[in-house]
């Protein structure tokens, strides 16, 4: 039996603990996921997931931000980031972090750079 | 393999789209938000990140009960640069003594926006000690509130001892373009160290 979300549901930390079994901060494949990082879904919401992770695919059918995310469902990044481990230990969704000014070892990336500059130049 | 029901797995708008921040720094009140909204595609908006002061060492001094709560909120928009990339704006959190809590807040960022209010300089020099601290390329802006005293732009940088090559524009937060044109500005001025980065020694 799981009925529509009440707003009796725990509120706070106990609902953070319960969303994330316990677990504070993710691990391995989360672990970078930036405030910008793109989630793009890879699989279908099915039924049977648990809500947040199935609210979580239906939001990201067009790549969204983890901040954008956190908004949306109301949730702190590091609870948001847990349940993104889940889903992407599970190849449920992609992960794109933001492209760096400049990489390690290769230098300022000044195409990027110019990229942003002729976006911001036709607002 | 067969996704049942899930309507467009190779939808063309999914295909490269990227991302780039920057931040939007200041002190509390300096037109952080205001920039932020006047220059974004979207309604700002906000997200949280909820910060456990047990993992920092100050508890056992102050004598203060562990295991304090603080929420550090980031207000953000984005803009839509082209079918592909997307800039997303991070106004920092008013308080600055969190900001290394939020592990990670500034990698990764193009660089950051410093907004001063030149009626309250010292409201910012944090900020900017902080960019300094944490190796983040910046532009100056200074928001130009409606009372605020016209004062040239070179004193300005001399009471905030900021050095030569950091860009030092004007601007009204409140305006689209104008904000718009201190992230020109900011590029421009990353745009400028790389050249000189490439530059035979």
């Amino acid at each position: 039996m799981s009925g529509p979300r009440r707003p009796t549901d725990p509120p706070g930390l106990e609902r953070y603990y319960v969303l994330t079994g316990g677990r504070s901060g993710p691990g391995g494949s989360a672990s970078t996921l930036d405030v910008a990082t793109l989630i793009i879904s890879r699989a279908a919401a099915e039924t049977g997931l648990q809500h947040e992770h199935e609210e979580i695919l239906r939001r990201c059918r067009d790549p969204l931000s983890v901040a954008e995310l956190g908004a949306h469902l109301g949730l702190p990044f590091n609870i948001l980031a847990v349940l993104l481990a889940d889903l992407l230990d599970a190849g449920r969704v992609e992960a794109r972090d933001p492209i760096p000014a400049s990489g390690a070892g290769r230098g300022p990336d000044l195409a990027l750079l110019e990229e942003v500059l002729s976006g911001l130049q036709r607002l | 393999m067969d996704f049942k029901g899930f309507d467009h797995p190779d939808r063309q708008t999914a295909g490269g789209t990227r991302s780039v921040k920057v931040m939007i720094a200041g002190g509390f009140g300096t037109g952080k938000t205001t920039l932020v909204r006047s220059v974004s595609d979207i309604k700002p908006l906000t997200t949280e990140e909820t910060l456990t002061q047990a993992s920092v060492d100050v508890d056992d001094l102050i004598g203060v009960a562990d295991k304090q709560e603080t929420t550090v909120s980031l207000d953000f928009g984005k803009i839509g640069l082209n079918e592909e990339l997307v800039l997303y704006l991070f106004g920092t959190p008013g308080q600055e003594r969190f900001w290394f809590l939020w592990n990670g807040l500034f990698k990764g960022a193009l660089g950051a926006v410093v907004l001063v209010d030149t009626r309250r300089l010292a409201s910012s020099f944090r900020a900017i000690e902080e960019m300094e601290r944490q190796d983040v390329p910046f532009v100056i802006a200074l928001n130009v509130f409606p009372d605020s005293q016209d004062h040239p732009v070179e004193e300005i940088r001399d009471a905030l001892d900021i050095p030569e090559n950091t860009p030092v524009v004007t601007c009204d937060a409140r305006d689209r373009n104008s904000s718009r044109d201190v992230l020109i500005a900011l590029i421009r001025h990353l745009k400028e160290r790389s050249d000189s980065a490439l530059e035979p020694r």
